[in-house]
C-alpha cells in the first residue's frame, strides 16, 4: 500500500459529510402515525370479541378453556347452566361472567386456538388506552358483538376503517386445532354478520385452486410458517444449497438471454457493415 | 496595543450603569432564547439528515418542543441518589452553565454605538484579557462534569467524567495554541480587537492569514472541548447510559442540557470572532460604518453556519474510540499545532527564521512520524528486543485452569 493509498484509508470518512447532505433531499421514512397509518394485516392479533351465531345465540360455552390455556392469566370465566326457558347459547352451558383484563393480555391468541366453538376471536383493534384500570378489564357486555355481528365501539377505543371487518379471520383460515397446513373441508358454522366465510386456498375441498387462482398462505408467505409447515428440504443448510440452485438457474437464464441478444445484435451490426460495404 | 471599552471613559453614571444593565439582560435573554432555538435547529437537522421529520408538534415546525421539554423538565420530580454528596452534587449544573452564560459576553457581537454621548460596543464586556476569559471558562465548565460525574456516587458517571477530564485536557493545549497563532498576528488578547485586526478585507480574516489550517486545528479542539458528537465519549449514550448526567433528573439535568447547547453556539461565536471577522461581512465593512443591523445580521449568518457544521459533525462522523480520540489528540493535534505556531511565530519575527523554521519542522515531523510508526509496530519490535524489565520469554502455564478457580481469568 503506497502513501496515497494511506491517506485515502484515512481520509475515506469525509464520505460521510456528503453522504448525511444527500439524505437532506431524500423523501422521508417517518409516518405521521396518528394520521397516517399502516395498513394492519389480515391476521393482526387486537382486541378480543366474543362472537354469536346466526340466530343470536352466544358462541361461548363455558368451559373456560381458554382461561386454563391464557399464559399471562389474563381471562377470567365462569360458567353457569342454561335456563331452559331461554337459553343463551346453544350448549348446556353458557359464559355467565366473561373478563379480560388488557393490562396483562400479550395476544397471543392461544384462547382462540383454545376455543372449541370459535367464540373468542380477535378483531384488528390495538389502538386502546385507558385512563382507569377499571377501564382495562373488559366485562362479557363490552366484548360480545352487537346484533349486526360488529364489535362494539367503546368511547377509548381508536377504531379505524377495517378494523372490524373479517374480525375472526385468523381462526377462519385455519383449521379448529390451529394448525396453519390444515387442508381439508370447511366445517365452522355461521357467524352473525358475516355468515359462513370462504375458506383460503388449500381449505376447501369443494374448489379448484388451480383452476381460480387461490393460493395457500404458506405458499405465499412461507416464512410466516412454523418450522414444521417448511419442507425439510428447505431448511438448513439443504435450504441453502436450494435457494442457490434456484438463484444459479434464474441467473443462468438470465446470461444466456443477455447472450442471446448480444449475438443478435452483433450479426446485425455485422450485416449493416456488410450492407454498407456493398 | 492595549483596547478598552470606550462606554468608561468617561467615567461611571446612572446613564452608564443603565446601559450596561441592558446590554446584559438583551444579551442574556438572548442567548437562552438561541438556546432553545439551536436544540430545535440540531434536532430538525439532524433528522433531515436521517431522513426523519424531526418535532413538529409543538408550534409552527414544532418551532416550541424545547419550551415544551423545558416546561416537562422543571416539574419533574428532583430526585437526590443515596450515595450523592447532595451539595456538590446540587452545585455541578451550575458551575456547568454560569461559564457558559458568561463565556458570550466577550463575544463581540455587532459594531458600535453611539446615544447621545455614550459610545458603546454591542458586546456585553470588553476585558483586555477577553480570550483569556473564554479559556479560563471552558476549562471551569470542565468542573461542571467532573463533579457531577464523582458526586453521583455511582459508577457510570464517574466514568464519564474520567474520560471528560482527560479529553479536555488533551485537547486544552492545542486549542491553547491555535488561539496564541491568532494572538501573534493580532497582537491583543480582547476579542474586540482581534475582531478589529481582521476588518480590512476579507483577505485579512485570520481564517486565511493564517493558513487555514489552524482553523481545522482550532475546530477539532473545540468540539472536542464542548464533548460534542464525533467526541461525545463523556455522554456516549450507547456505552454510558448517559455518562456524566446518568444520576441527574429534573431541572438540573436540563441545566446540563442548556449548558451544552449554549456551549454549540457560544463557540460557533468564538470560532467566527477568531476566524472569520466577527460582525465583519465581505460586502459592508462595519468598522467605518454606522450602520447597526448589518454587522449583527453577519455575525448571525455566520454562526448559524457553525452551528450548522456542529450538527453536521454529529451526523456524519462516529464516535472515536478512547485510544483514537487520545491519538489524534496527542500525536497528531498537538504536534502539528506547535509546528504551525512555530512557523507563524518565526515568519513574525524574520521572514528568513521562517525558512529556517521550516527546514526545522520538516525534520522533526519525520522524525515524529518515524517514532509512531515505531510505536504502532510495538509489539513486533518487542517480540525482537524485549523491553527492560519484562520475561525474556513468557512461562508457560501448566494448568489450563487457575489453582483458586476464579471466573475472571487472572494469571491468563
Amino acid at each position: 500500500m503506497g502513501l496515497g493509498d494511506e491517506m485515502k484509508d484515512q481520509l475515506n470518512f469525509l464520505g460521510g459529510f456528503k453522504l448525511t447532505l444527500q439524505h437532506m433531499t431524500r423523501p422521508r421514512v417517518t409516518r405521521q402515525y396518528p394520521e397516517e397509518k399502516k395498513p394492519k394485516q389480515p391476521r393482526q392479533h387486537g382486541r378480543h370479541v366474543l362472537n354469536r351465531y346466526e340466530d343470536g345465540m352466544e358462541k361461548c360455552i363455558g368451559c373456560e378453556l381458554c382461561a386454563g390455556v391464557c399464559p399471562a392469566d389474563c381471562i377470567y370465566v365462569r360458567g353457569l347452566d342454561n335456563p331452559p326457558d331461554h337459553p343463551v347459547s346453544p350448549g348446556e352451558r353458557y359464559g355467565y361472567v366473561y373478563e379480560i383484563n388488557y393490562l396483562r393480555c400479550i395476544h397471543c391468541d392461544m384462547c382462540v386456538e383454545a376455543c372449541p366453538t370459535e367464540a373468542i376471536t380477535e378483531s384488528k383493534l390495538f389502538e386502546f388506552s385507558f385512563t382507569n384500570r377499571s377501564d382495562a378489564i373488559y366485562t362479557k357486555a363490552e366484548l360480545v358483538v352487537d346484533d349486526n355481528g360488529m364489535p362494539q365501539k367503546l368511547p377509548w377505543e381508536d377504531w379505524r376503517e377495517g378494523d372490524d371487518m373479517m374480525t375472526s379471520g385468523w381462526m377462519r383460515a385455519t383449521s379448529p386445532s390451529g394448525n396453519a397446513a390444515y387442508e381439508g373441508e370447511v366445517q365452522w358454522s355461521g357467524e352473525l354478520g358475516y355468515g359462513t366465510r370462504a375458506p383460503e386456498g388449500g381449505q376447501s375441498a369443494n374448489r379448484d385452486d388451480a383452476l381460480t387462482g387461490t393460493k395457500a398462505l404458506r405458499d405465499v408467505l412461507e416464512s410466516h410458517l412454523l418450522a414444521e409447515d417448511t419442507p425439510i428440504e428447505h431448511t438448513g443448510m439443504q435450504g441453502r444449497m436450494w435457494r442457490a440452485k434456484i438463484g444459479a438457474e434464474r441467473n443462468k437464464k438470465k446470461m444466456e438471454a443477455t447472450r442471446a441478444r448480444m449475438k443478435e445484435l452483433r450479426a446485425a451490426r455485422k450485416a449493416a457493415k456488410a450492407e454498407k460495404k456493398s | 496595543m492595549s483596547y478598552f471599552d470606550p462606554l468608561f471613559h468617561a467615567g461611571l453614571n446612572w446613564q452608564v450603569w443603565l446601559i450596561v444593565i441592558i446590554k446584559v439582560l438583551v444579551a442574556f435573554v438572548a442567548l437562552l432564547v438561541a438556546t432553545a432555538l439551536m436544540i430545535w435547529f440540531e434536532r430538525k437537522v439532524i433528522s433531515d439528515m436521517q431522513s426523519r421529520i424531526g418535532p413538529n408538534r409543538a408550534g409552527p415546525w414544532g418551532l416550541l418542543q424545547t419550551f415544551a421539554d423545558g416546561t416537562k423538565l422543571i416539574f419533574k420530580e428532583d430526585l437526590l441518589p443515596d450515595q450523592a454528596d447532595s451539595f456538590v452534587f446540587k452545585l455541578a449544573p451550575y458551575l456547568a452553565v454560569i461559564p457558559a452564560v458568561l463565556i458570550f459576553s466577550v463575544v463581540p457581537v455587532g459594531g458600535v454605538i453611539r446615544i447621545g454621548t455614550h459610545i458603546f460596543e454591542l458586546q456585553v464586556a470588553d476585558p483586555p484579557i477577553g480570550i483569556l476569559v473564554v479559556l479560563a471558562m471552558s476549562g471551569i465548565a470542565v468542573y461542571g462534569v467532573m463533579l457531577a460525574g464523582w458526586s453521583s456516587g455511582s459508577k457510570y458517571p464517574l466514568l464519564g467524567s474520567v474520560r471528560a477530564s482527560a479529553q479536555v485536557i488533551s485537547y486544552e493545549a492545542a486549542l491553547g495554541m491555535t488561539v496564541v497563532m491568532v494572538v501573534l498576528v493580532s497582537h491583543s488578547l480582547s476579542t474586540r480587537a482581534i475582531v478589529r485586526s481582521q476588518a480590512a478585507g476579507f483577505w485579512d480574516w485570520n481564517l486565511i492569514r493564517l493558513g487555514f489550517l489552524p482553523f481545522i486545528f482550532f475546530m477539532i479542539a473545540i468540539t472536542a472541548e464542548l464533548t460534542r458528537p464525533p467526541f461525545d465519549l463523556t455522554e456516549a449514550e450507547q456505552e454510558l447510559v448517559g455518562g456524566f448526567h446518568t444520576e441527574y433528573s429534573s431541572i438540573r439535568f436540563g441545566l446540563f442540557f442548556l449548558a451544552e447547547f449554549m456551549n454549540t453556539i457560544t463557540m460557533s461565536a468564538i470560532v467566527v470572532t477568531l476566524f472569520f471577522g466577527g460582525p465583519d461581512g465581505p460586502i459592508p465593512r462595519f468598522i467605518p460604518t454606522s450602520d447597526i443591523w448589518m454587522p449583527v445580521l453577519w455575525f448571525l449568518i455566520k454562526t448559524v453556519a457553525f452551528c450548522f457544521i456542529y450538527v453536521w459533525f454529529r451526523a456524519a462522523l462516529p464516535r472515536l474510540r478512547y485510544d483514537q480520540l487520545m491519538d489524534l489528540g496527542w500525536k497528531r493535534l498537538i504536534p502539528m499545532t506547535l509546528a504551525w505556531l512555530l512557523l507563524i511565530a518565526s515568519v513574525i519575527a524574520w521572514h528568513w527564521a521562517g525558512l529556517i523554521m521550516v527546514v526545522v519542522v520538516a525534520l522533526a515531523a519525520g522524525l515524529l512520524l518515524r517514532a509512531n510508526k515505531l510505536g504502532d509496530g510495538r509489539s513486533e519490535a518487542d517480540a525482537i528486543i524485549p523491553p527492560v524489565g519484562a520475561p525474556v520469554s513468557p512461562a508457560p502455564r501448566l494448568s489450563p485452569v487457575p489453582p483458586h478457580g476464579g471466573n475472571d481469568g487472572a494469571g491468563a
